[in-house]
Parts: structure tokens; sequence; C-alpha cells
């Protein structure tokens, strides 16, 4: 008789609302077992998550942990029951020490006074276990890099005698050479028996870490099994439910004449002194590693940061750095935050999308609603938005609409050279596929797409030319057919 | 969807129970004059007191920021009107001079309004500090005015108009003949605060600006990345404020008849709640001008309905202080999630809750 699963879930509904999130989903993880979690957003991966974590509790269905019944009241719950969730954006106190951080909530107080030394071998020997033996237990967690500070996230939760680790895309923000330690301690954490879930997006990486998977879909478990046993077209295929035979779309377009041109754009620190010409018509890639300056090069073009030296000039006119000058030039930004930035949360889909453009619905400096909402409603059906109307507030759309709806704001601003900081990052691959043709489309009517990504095989396939950063400097330009993968990755670390 | 039209009417909700606690309170304890129209002629004409400045105060809390300044500025703005009208010359023309002195307590509300939103914009402090520090120095500078102590004015020096922007419950003496079938005539403070009302509500719903109000209170890095100009339309805002603060000194000084510039003490907080009561969020990104005026009504009934009762002040205080408390809960729990309440109870591991 085989031992009970690490972990059962069974027969898991929530619905709220008209919504059903989850309809009798079953999850089941093995000890020593890396299981994949696949879906689009929306899927209900991340709901599924909430309910073992506690944060939601389950219409349905019933969860076991080593054969014992379950049943989370809260995060606290969760982390007795010995389940550690390492989420995208990093739950750490960045002013307090490692050490800190790491003791944070475990009950180790003596009287209720924190004895340090005490629990001083606990910290370094998770800090060891993750490959941080370098690290002082004193240093402060905020002046750490990302990657150092998600393992130092997994040292916490093995410091509590995690059983389990559910990561939720934690290489989304990583550079290349982070991604690999991270998959090498994953392999560690499985050799000595822990069971985990890795969440992501990207199958080449979930078929590096991964030994069985399960895909969601709509809410509903689609399937589930050995990941050598299946092809990234039938997974992406149970992901979006049909037959998903082109992952690039490519819209034909013809690039034409020079549109803007950049000289010696200098920010503060970077870019620095980047050069650049952009044509009509063209889809321009940049590659390079995470601070490498894509970011700032394409916020010193929209003039969101100061200009400390060079020029803008748009068809042929220089355009001095305000947002305002930059955008009646016809540049449109997309956040790479799109939380953050990107849109405001708590305003209405109508209002996000309408925003950097009111002024088209004022009659007499009064605004027209019903014209505003007319256009609103168009853009959402045509970027084929999933939500209920206009008035809906942003904050409750998946990460995939919430995208959409800010690539809707920079088609309604009417810009005709559209920066593109990371439009597809966390977004699902059905979705991915849907902003590539929608990029081609508008570099087919004669529009400039700058197309910012980490994600090397989408570059490559959709754009025209891709220029390689790092440092802060545009290394070498060259057209997109010229490139290779190795070629893009060694100017990038140059 | 029923469940949330009554979140929404929440502050109205609260109004009407407050009524009718006073009401039945008054039944019971009182003289039963509550509901009586003499009455509430006079809750109806110090809620206005209360919610003309509020009506800048809403502007600013959607906007995101905060004006503790509000109150000193007011009485300020109350001090050189007072001021103007004492040493008004016997040469020249009453018309003119009163004129001028209008113009002048106008631009004062504008110019505190002005100094606060150049200084947050340009410092990048945070209004809650730089508000406290104008406050003082608003305070400062009335007192310099008034020489330390109240301005009087004679009230052949006031002209007619103003003291009768506020009449209280005087039914007799009215600006504007307005009336309703069973309160008799509408005061003209009352009148005065409506029309203001509607503009700003107008103004923050059809116009750009006030849809850059509301963008930037929500999230202002979005705001500027839509091209907003922040500092513009920060400065403009806070000047804007100042404005209505100028016309609350305005009906301040027609209900005393003098310029006190330590009156002010104590007023900001009476028009953040109102606000606050009416569903602002100090957040940013939310707010609306009814619920301010509810909001200011349901202090105004508190504090007269508890005098009729002849309840102590200092008891009053710990009721408004409460039911500010209690509001801001509810609004939490209305714009929260519905694990709000959860989430309290397990605040130690919120850590981890929150990023889902």
């Amino acid at each position: 008789m085989p031992a009970s699963a690490l972990l059962e879930m069974r027969g898991i509904s929530k619905r709220f609302g008209p919504t059903q999130a989850l309809d009798d989903v079953t999850l089941v993880v093995q000890a020593g077992e890396v299981l994949a979690l696949i879906g689009e957003n929306g899927a209900g991966k991340s709901t599924l998550l909430k309910v073992l974590s506690g944060a939601h509790r389950a219409d349905a269905g019933s969860i076991k942990i080593e054969g014992k019944s379950y049943l989370p009241r809260g995060p606290q719950a969760a982390r007795e029951a010995g389940i550690a969730m390492i989420y995208q954006e990093l739950n750490l106190a960045p002013d307090l020490s490692v050490e800190d951080n790491i003791l944070l909530g475990l009950r180790g107080s003596v009287g209720g006074l924190l004895i340090r030394e005490r629990q001083r071998d606990r910290v370094r020997q998770a800090l060891d276990d993750v490959g941080l033996a370098d690290l002082a237990p004193t240093e402060i967690v905020g002046e750490q890099s990302v990657a150092t500070q998600q393992l130092i996230e997994v040292a916490r939760a093995l410091a509590s005698d995690a059983k389990m680790i559910l990561f939720d895309e934690p290489t989304s923000s990583l550079p290349q050479r982070d991604v690999q330690r991270l998959f090498e301690i994953i392999e560690r954490l499985k050799q000595r028996g822990l069971g985990l879930v890795y969440i992501s997006h990207f199958l080449e990486e979930v078929r590096r870490v991964a030994d069985v998977y399960s895909v969601l879909r709509d809410g509903r478990h689609v399937d589930s099994g050995r990941i050598d046993d299946v092809t990234d077209p039938e997974i992406v295929s149970k992901m979006v439910g049909r037959n998903v035979d082109d992952l690039f779309p490519v819209v034909p377009h013809q690039p034409g004449q020079k549109r803007v041109s950049v000289r010696h754009l200098q920010g503060d620190p970077y870019p620095r002194q980047v050069s650049v010409e952009l044509r009509e018509g063209e889809i321009f890639g940049v590659a390079g590693l995470v601070g490498s300056g894509r970011t700032e090069l394409c916020r010193a073009l929209f003039g969101l940061d100061p200009n400390d030296g060079g020029e803008v000039r748009v068809d042929g006119r220089r355009v001095y750095a305000s947002v305002g000058m930059r955008m009646r030039a016809g540049l449109g930004l997309l956040s790479e935050d799109r939380k953050g930035e990107g849109l405001a949360q708590d305003l209405s889909i109508g209002e996000n999308i309408t925003l950097g453009n009111l002024k088209k619905y004022t009659w007499m400096g009064l605004l027209r609603y019903a014209k505003r909402d007319r256009v609103a409603e168009d853009l959402i059906k045509r970027m084929e938005v999933k939500a209920h109307s206009s008035h809906q507030a942003v904050a409750e759309l998946s990460g995939g609409n919430q995208q959409k709806v800010a690539i809707a704001r920079i088609l309604h601003q009417e810009a005709e050279i559209l920066l593109m900081d990371e439009p597809t990052k966390g977004i699902d691959v059905g979705t991915k596929a849907e902003i590539y043709r929608m990029m081609g489309g508008l570099a087919s009517q004669g529009r400039t797409v700058v197309f910012v990504s980490s994600y090397l095989p989408e570059l490559l396939a959709v754009c025209d030319r891709i220029g390689v950063m790092a440092r802060g400097e545009m290394k070498e330009v060259r057209a997109a057919a010229d490139w290779t993968e190795d070629e893009v990755m060694v100017a990038a670390i140059a | 969807m029923i469940k949330k039209l009554l979140w929404q009417l929440f502050p109205f909700l609260a109004f009407v129970v407050v009524v009718l606690l006073f009401t039945l309170a008054d039944m019971r304890w009182g003289q039963g004059k509550f509901l009586s129209a003499y009455n509430w002629r006079g809750i109806m004409s110090n809620a206005s007191l209360i919610a003309v400045p509020a009506f800048g105060m809403t502007m600013i809390i959607i906007a995101g920021g905060i004006d503790l300044s509000a109150g000193t500025a007011l009485t300020l703005c109350g001090t050189v009107l007072a001021v103007m009208l004492k040493v008004l010359p016997d040469s020249t023309n009453f018309a003119v001079w009163v004129s001028i002195a209008l113009v002048l307590m106008v631009s004062t509300g504008v110019l505190c309004g002005l100094i606060n939103g150049l200084l947050i914009s340009m410092t990048n402090v945070v209004p809650f500090i730089v508000t406290l520090g104008t406050m003082t120095i608003f305070l400062g500078i009335g007192q310099i005015l008034a020489k330390e102590s109240t301005v009087y004015a004679p009230s052949e020096n006031i002209p007619d108009w103003m003291s009768l922007c506020y009449t209280g419950r005087n039914v007799d003496q009215y600006l504007v003949p307005i009336s309703v079938p069973g309160l008799g005539a509408i005061p003209t403070s009352v009148i005065i605060a409506v029309v203001l009302g509607l503009l700003v509500a107008g103004l923050l719903r059809y116009t750009v600006f006030g849809r850059n109000v509301f963008a930037m209170g929500s999230s202002e890095s979005t705001a500027r990345l839509c091209g907003v100009n922040i500092p513009l339309t920060r400065i403009a805002t806070y000047s804007l404020a100042g404005f209505f603060i100028a016309m609350g000194g305005l009906l301040y000084f027609a209900n005393v008849k003098n310029g006190n510039p330590n009156d002010g003490t104590g007023k900001e907080l009476e028009i953040i709640a109102a606000v606050v009561l009416g569903g602002g969020s100090l957040a940013g990104g939310r707010g609306s001008i009814l619920g301010t005026m509810i909001g200011a009504l349901i202090i105004t009934v508190i504090r007269s309905g508890c005098t009729q009762l002849q309840i102590p002040n200092t008891y009053t205080l710990i009721m408004i202080g409460g039911i500010i408390i209690v509001a801001v809960i509810v609004d939490q729990l209305r714009h929260g999630s519905p694990e709000w309440f959860f989430r309290l109870i397990t605040k130690r591991a919120n850590h981890s809750a929150k990023s889902f």
C-alpha cells in the first residue's frame, strides 16, 4: 500500500459571484517531486493557491496533508502545516536583517524575548541549504539582489520546517545566471524529499525542473501526467483548449522611412549615449539583461525621466523631454510595472483607457461620458478584454486582461511610436500570441513598435531589428535574422 | 447588486440612523422639538459652515493630499475681512471698499492654498507635514493682523447682504427668497453651500481637470504616465481649495461678525471629518461632494442633538470621534476584500497574505 501523498486536494470548488473560479479541481503532490501547475492567466491557479494558504475558503472539496485532513484558517495555519509560498513579489521586510527575516514568525522566543544566538545555527543551516553560505545573517535584506532575496525566502521556508514549497513565477524577474542557481536549489530540495509546486508560463523552464504537471483551464482540472510524456504543443493546446499551431504569429509588414532619430541620449545614470534610428512600420526589439538600462531607455525616450543629454527627433523635429511634448509627438509607453504604474487599479477600465486623451470628449470644457464609454467599450471588444463593462474596476481583472487594458490605453492615445516594455511578462501563451499579432498589425499600419523583452525566442521571432543593451549602452543593432540566441547573450554580458 | 447599492448609500444611511436616534431620544427625554423646521434651519445653516470649506478639502483628499492648515487659513480669511471692514476710511466709497475687502479675502484663501501646493510640489515633503507647518504660520499671521486679539468690525460697516449670508434659524431675513413647504424659507448659507457644491461636483465629474484629480489620487505614477502634469494639477487643486476655504471664511465672518484667528484651531479636523464621513479616502482617489455634504450634516446633527438633550459638550466630542472611526472602518469594509476582518485577526501573518 502506497504511503499517502504529501498534498491531496480533491474536488475543490470556489465561486465568486457569477464566476466559477474553481470547479472540482484535484491536485496531488508527492514528496520528492516537482509538480508544474500550468494554465492561462485566470485559469484558477492563484485561486487554488489561495485556497491552500487559507486566504480563501473553498465552497466544496477536501484537503489532506500527509493523509491528515487540513482546513486552513490563514497564512499562519498554512505555515504550521508546513506549506510555504514564494510569490513573484517577494515578502520580505527590506529594512530588517537576513536573520530577522528568516526568524520572522517563527516561535523561537523565550518568554517573549528573542534570543538570537539560540536561533543562529538554524539560520546558518537554512542559508547553507540554499547556497547562501557566504551571506552574513546580519546583512540588510533590501541591499541584496532580487535573486538573493528570493533565496532568503526559500531559506525562511526551510527554517520553518516546510514540507512543501510553492513557487509562483519565480523566474520572471531573475537574470539567466540566477535562474540556473534557483533550479539547482530546487533540485536539491527535491532530493531532500520536499514536495514542490512550480508555476510558470515558460514551458522550457517547466521542462527543466518539473517531473509531473497539472493543467488548469477555466477553473477546471484538464490534464495531468509525467512531463516527459507530452510535447510542448500538446501542453499548450490543453491550456488554451484549442490547437495553437503558431506560437509566434507574424503579420506581414514593411519597414519604411526613418521616423525617430535618437542621438547620444543620456540619462542618470542610464541610458548612456544611446543613438538609434527607428523606422515607420518597424518592430524594433531591445534585448539585454534585467538592469541593463532597457527600461531606463524607454522612460528617457518618453520623457518620464529627465534627459541629461542628447536629443530625440521625431519626423526630423526635435522634441523636448517632457511627457506632454513626447506624447504630442506620438510616443506612447506601456510600463513594465503594470500594477504599480501602468494602470490605476481603483479606477474603472474605461477611465484607465481614456485617461491619456480625455480632451477628445470635451465639449466646451465638459466631458461627454456617453461618447467616452462608447469608445472604451469598443476598445474593450477589439482587444477581447474579458470584462462585464467599461465601468468595472481594473483591479478585478486577471493579469493578461489588465495588460490588454494597458495596451488599449496607448492605442486610444493614438500613439504612433509605441514603447512596449516587457508587454508579455507574466502573460499566458494564448494572450502572448494575440499581443504579437497586434504588434504586427500596428507595424503594418505604418506605426513603430519598440519591443523590450527578456525572452529571446519572442524577440527573434517577432522583431525586424534587435538592439542589445548592456550597462546602459546600446551595444549592437542587427536585423533579427542575423542574430542567434547565443550571440545576443554574448553581446548582453559583454 | 442590492448589497453594493446599500454600501454606496452608507453615508446617507448613517445620517438617517443618527437623525432617527436623536428624534427618539428627543421624544423620550427632550422637548420634542428636534424635527421642527426651526431646529432644522439651524442644523442646515451650521452644516453649511463646515460643508463649504470641506468642498475644497474633498478635492484635496481625492487628489491624495490633506490640508491641516484649512482651519487657520479659514479664520485668517475671516480676520482679513474683519480688519478691512474695521479700518473703512470715511472718504472712500463703501461699495468699492467692500469689494476690495472681498477680493483681498478671496486672494488670501487662494494664496494660502497656492503656498501649500507650491511647497508640496517643489519639496516633495508629504502634505501632512507641509500643511502642519503652514497651519501654524497662518495662525501666526492672523494673530499679527488681529494684534493678538479679536477684530470687531462695527456693525454699520458690515453690508446687509453679508450679514444675511448667515442667518441661522431666523426666518424673516434671507438674501434669496426660496422656500420649501414644511420648512419655510431656506437660509442663504444653505443656498450658497448647495450652489458651490453643485459647481465643484460638476468640476470633478465633467472636466478633464476633475478626472485628472481622481487619477492623480488613485495612482500618481499612472497619471504621470498618461501625461497628466502632476505639479500643475496639485497646485491648482490646493489653490482652488483655497477659494472654498475663503468662502468658508466669509460664512464664518457672517456668523460671528468678528475675526478671531484662534477660532480656526481644530476647525480643520471637523472639515476633514466631514469628508471622511462622506466616504472620502485618505489614500486618495475616492470622495464625493454629496457625501461631504452628508458628512457635514451628520456632525452638525450630533452636535445640535446633544445640545438639546443637554448632553455636555465633552461627550459630544467623544461621540463624534467614535462615529468617525466607525465610518472609516465601514468604509474599509466597503472597499476592501471580504477577508478584511479575517486579516485583522491574523495580522502577524499578514505579510504573506497581502501580495496575492
